[in-house]
């Protein structure tokens, strides 16, 4: 089978699958649990300073649940570690210790301060610990104090902290980037400027869950009054995947390794994550809904994905999928699809032709011959794809490449050569990029 | 499965007291229980949501299911009942008597793409179940016309017909034959599909709109005419069911122990203690159709030692569903296809045996003895060869088409002023549902009647 072996900003684990800063890391009992059930590595829950953090006593975290109660997005306001901090050195010392072979990463959020950061690092080095990771992500409550996402949201903080770790420390830094920004490059240019050795994303995204219409409090809330939280889970993989993608693309970071984050649930979910360009995923939503025993299936089904694709390493996989990943001017605009719906699969629940008569271009046609028969109508349909995700049946319509001849939606001859729209007729500044 | 007594010394003859009270009791348990709310909503998010969905089409009355569903879904259970009530105001009761697996569960995508349709049936038990018990009333008479119908019989076709008028404002009165309300529903479906006193409850609901005033006891032929009801009202709906029995014509139909499966399962269903009905031992039932599996399947929960139907043709041509025959046959019933009755013998004046001969069905699609015959013991026959109505009726002349009312598209007879529906009428399906459909169309057609065209001096429409 393949080698998931990894080693990652030169720390080594013995998968690439990673137990993220979270509950499941809070303390050597779950960490413990963890690594028998064959997880790679930890980061253990974000450490503070003395005195600990103190966190509600009502619920902490909200869902938000598909139809069949499966939980697809979480959100949480719990804050960092809420154990002494000579406690969690202790524990993360020992277990470092009695598992050599996995990582331990210890998250550390401190005030803003040269001194806070010059105090706790060498506190930690001394656990013998594989590194640390800066957590300047965490949306609620501790961004309230000025940590946190507060500090992530600012370039020049991020990177200034970043260069006291290198400076203090001998530990590899990873920066774990915050999502709640409009741009992710410039912290990741901010965290690799100051010296980081790679960079985590996505922490939580700031969220309300729900409301609950009979209190009219958002949800969870504690006695009467809610907050925001951080929102992760299977919902928040799409955003995440991007801002991965987008770091693994930029000239100024893309040689900076990536630990990607957020909605990672099984072998796919990772390796999707590792083909856009990261060098080992961590995992916190599936882990705390589903309990430690997913990794299973997750090395089983990477190991087996990457033998029968024939990669021998992760990071065979790594960054496989950025070159495809372009924007949007560079785009074909000969390719020309249509949508094709098997007969022999469709099972008539005429979902394709509401979606497209409605909400696109009425390419879907309901009878034939005097008999129910939904039919793409090649003169109007535009190749949008909409009628393959809305039809319950996989693999039941497909879009087909209309390779040659004529398009009868606009009656133009298909063109093999590729031309985008930076030299189309219709951009204005065409010809200028 | 069927509890039934271990006790070897099986006693012959038609008795009581077969099994003990609790041992019946747990014998006619629901046949599908209630949904929790968990499941109902886990089943419910199977519906895809169909454009023109052909669930909907295949509901007689047309419900519209999808939309029901994906208000049970936003946990919208009363509201999923109010969509369910506004095409089928006996939802209820249909949720648990109708054979979904030939209407809209046979028509499910879900059938074609898995064979496990959404279970629309249990999904609509779960909607209405939730209204009754919240108890609001989602109907309201319409300000009175002044108009004033009458209805004949208070079944299925009979209510649905009396709600939508009274909806429309039109004052209704129902003459009854029997005591209570609800025909079929209370005095022949089986015991373990309407628990709860459902068929009573129901027809409350529907009562409680208003405007219908229902009188108990009076039966057309007997107690009043058509004629004399023409005098008094604008217009005549009759849902009166088939109240007579077919014959067997056979030697030794007269014997004791010969009985009509439709009257013995009335007094079922009316009886508080199921312990206390008297049956066979060596229970033999003819026919195919829904009352057949129902009074089998019944003798058997109540301790019968053998129960055998014989049909005189072949499995696909029973009236009675795929699901239904395989619901006997999982209670215990033996059930023989192609043979036919040909003599009932008798100890003193006690049936003893039943003779059969095997039949063939010939290429006009006859049935045909064969002349091979073969004897089943039976200190019990049912027959249930279907009903037909009372021949001895005055139907006041209106059109007759092979037994039954003959009718047009809107269940008008061929007296313009009298519409009928449900079993009574040629085109009735012997379904609940279908026979709700007919009052339905027939109420909305009497309405339209009723404000659009006038009526002369002698009673003719003008
Ligand atoms: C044993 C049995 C089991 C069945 N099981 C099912 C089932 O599981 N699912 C299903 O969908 N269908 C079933 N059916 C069929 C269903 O019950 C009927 O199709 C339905 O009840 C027909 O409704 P209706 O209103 O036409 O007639 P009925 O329900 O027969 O109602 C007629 C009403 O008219 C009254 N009446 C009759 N004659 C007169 C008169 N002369 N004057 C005044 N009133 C009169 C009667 O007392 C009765 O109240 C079953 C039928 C039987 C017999
Ligand atoms: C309850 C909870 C607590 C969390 N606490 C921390 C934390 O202390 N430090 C941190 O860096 N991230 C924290 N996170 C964010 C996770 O590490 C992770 O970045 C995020 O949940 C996305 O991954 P997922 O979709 O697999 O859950 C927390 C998440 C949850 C659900
Ligand atoms: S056919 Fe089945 S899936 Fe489609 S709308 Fe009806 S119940 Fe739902």
């Amino acid at each position: 089978m393949a080698d998931l072996r990894s080693n990652f900003a030169g720390i080594k684990s013995s998968n690439p699958f990673w137990l993220a800063s979270a509950p499941p890391t809070d303390k050597a009992y779950n960490v413990v649990r963890a690594f028998e059930a064959g997880w790679g590595g930890v980061v253990w829950k974000t450490l503070g300073e003395d005195p600990p953090v103190v966190n509600v006593n009502g619920p902490r975290y909200g869902a938000m649940h598909a139809d069949d109660r499966r939980v697809i997005g979480l959100n949480n306001i719990e804050l960092i570690s809420d154990r002494p901090l000579d406690i969690n050195l202790a524990e993360i010392k020992q277990v470092k210790r009695d598992w050599p072979d996995r990582a331990v990463v210890v998250s550390l959020m401190v005030p803003c301060e040269e001194e806070s950061w010059r105090r706790i690092l060498p506190m930690v080095e001394d656990t013998g610990a594989d590194g640390i990771e800066l957590n300047f992500g965490c949306p609620h409550g501790m961004s309230e104090r000025g940590m946190g996402a507060a500090v992530g949201q600012i370039p020049d903080y991020v990177e200034m902290v970043t260069r006291w770790c290198k400076q203090f420390s001998r530990m590899p830094v990873i920066v774990k980037l915050t999502p709640n920004i409009t741009d992710i490059r410039y912290a990741a240019r901010a965290a690799t400027k100051g010296g980081a050795d790679a960079v985590s994303l996505i922490n939580t995204i700031n969220s309300i869950i729900s409301v609950d219409l009979d209190t009219m409090a958002p949800n969870p809330h504690t006695d009467g009054k809610g907050t925001h939280g951080g929102y992760c889970g299977p919902a928040v993989k799409p955003i995440a995947l991007n801002m991965v993608s987008e770091i693994a693309r930029d000239p100024e970071t893309l040689s900076t390794p990536i630990s990607g984050i957020g909605g990672i649930s099984n072998w796919r979910d990772a390796a999707e994550f590792i083909a856009l360009g990261a060098g080992n995923v961590q995992v916190c939503t599936a882990a705390m809904v589903y309990g430690f025993k997913i990794i299973e299936e997750m090395t089983s089904g990477l190991g087996r994905w990457m033998d029968e694709k024939g990669y021998d390493t992760v990071g065979d996989v790594t960054g496989r999928a950025v070159e495809n990943v372009t924007d949007w001017k560079y785009l074909n605009l000969n390719y020309i699809t249509k949508a094709k719906i098997d007969q022999d699969l469709c099972i008539k629940c005429g979902r394709c032709h509401i979606a497209c008569e409605d909400t696109s271009h009425q390419a879907i046609n309901t009878v034939k011959d005097g008999e129910k028969y939904y039919e793409v109508n090649d003169d109007e349909c535009v190749g949008c794809n909409l009628c393959v995700i809305t039809c319950p049946i996989e693999g039941c319509i497909s879009l087909e490449q209309m390779a040659e001849g004529t398009d009868p939606r606009t009656d133009k001859p298909i063109d093999s050569s590729y031309a985008n729209w930076t030299t189309n007729a219709n951009n204005p500044s065409a010809g200028q990029e | 499965m069927v509890q039934n007594n271990d006790d070897t010394s099986i006693t012959r003859g038609i008795v009581s007291g077969r099994l003990t009270h609790s041992e019946t009791q747990a014998n006619f348990c629901d046949l599908h229980p209630a949904l929790s709310p968990h499941q109902a909503s886990i089943d419910a998010s199977r519906c895809y949501f169909c454009h023109d969905a052909p669930c909907v089409t295949a509901c007689p009355t047309s419900i519209d299911i999808p939309l029901f569903i994906r208000q049970i879904s936003g946990g919208n259970a009363i509201g999923a009942a109010e969509t369910i009530l506004e095409q089928n105001i006996m939802g209820a009761m249909c949720a648990r008597v109708c054979p979904t697996e030939q209407l809209c569960e046979e028509a499910c995508v879900r059938t074609e793409a898995e064979e496990k349709p959404v279970i629309i049936g249990q999904l609509q038990r779960y909607a209405t179940d939730a209204l009754f018990d919240d108890g609001r009333q989602l109907f309201t008479r319409g300000e009175d016309t002044g108009h004033k119908v009458a209805v004949v019989g208070a079944g299925p076709a009979g209510l649905a017909c009396a709600h939508r008028l009274a909806r429309y404002g039109h004052s209704v009165t129902i003459f009854e034959a029997r005591a209570k309300a609800g025909g079929l529903n209370e005095y022949g479906i089986a015991a373990y599909k309407a628990l709860d006193d459902i068929a009573q409850r129901e027809a409350d609901y529907i009562l409680a709109i208003g405007g219908i005033e229902l009188r108990y006891g009076v039966k057309l032929g007997t107690d009043f005419s058509l004629d004399s009801l023409l005098g008094d009202y604008a217009h005549i709906f009759v849902g009166i069911g088939l109240g007579g029995v077919n014959a067997l014509n056979i030697v030794g139909e007269d014997n004791n122990g010969v009985v009509d499966a439709v009257s013995y399962i009335e007094t079922l269903r009316q009886t508080d203690d199921l312990s206390s009905m008297a049956v066979g031992s060596n229970v033999v039932v003819i026919g195919g159709g829904m009352t057949a599996i129902d009074v089998a399947v019944q003798s058997k929960k109540l301790g019968a030692d053998t129960v055998t139907l014989v049909y005189r043709r072949g499995k696909d041509a029973m009236g009675a569903s795929l699901f239904e025959q395989e619901l006997a046959q999982t209670n215990g019933v033996n059930i023989i296809l192609n043979a036919q009755p040909s003599e009932i013998k008798a100890e003193g004046d006690n049936v003893s045996a039943i003779v059969f001969e095997r039949t063939l069905i010939d290429d006009a699609g006859k049935c045909q003895g064969t002349g091979d015959i073969f004897t089943l013991p039976a200190d019990m026959v049912f027959k249930a060869i279907g009903q037909k109505l009372d021949s001895e009726l005055d139907l006041n002349d209106i059109n007759m088409k092979w037994g039954r009312i003959d009718v047009g598209e809107t269940r008008q007879t061929s007296n313009p002023r009298i519409w009928a529906g449900g079993d009574c009428i040629l085109e009735g399906e012997n379904l609940t549902v279908s026979a709700v459909e007919d009052g339905k169309v027939a109420a909305e057609a009497i309405h339209t009647s009723l404000t659009t065209a006038t009526l002369t001096t002698d009673g003719e429409q003008g």
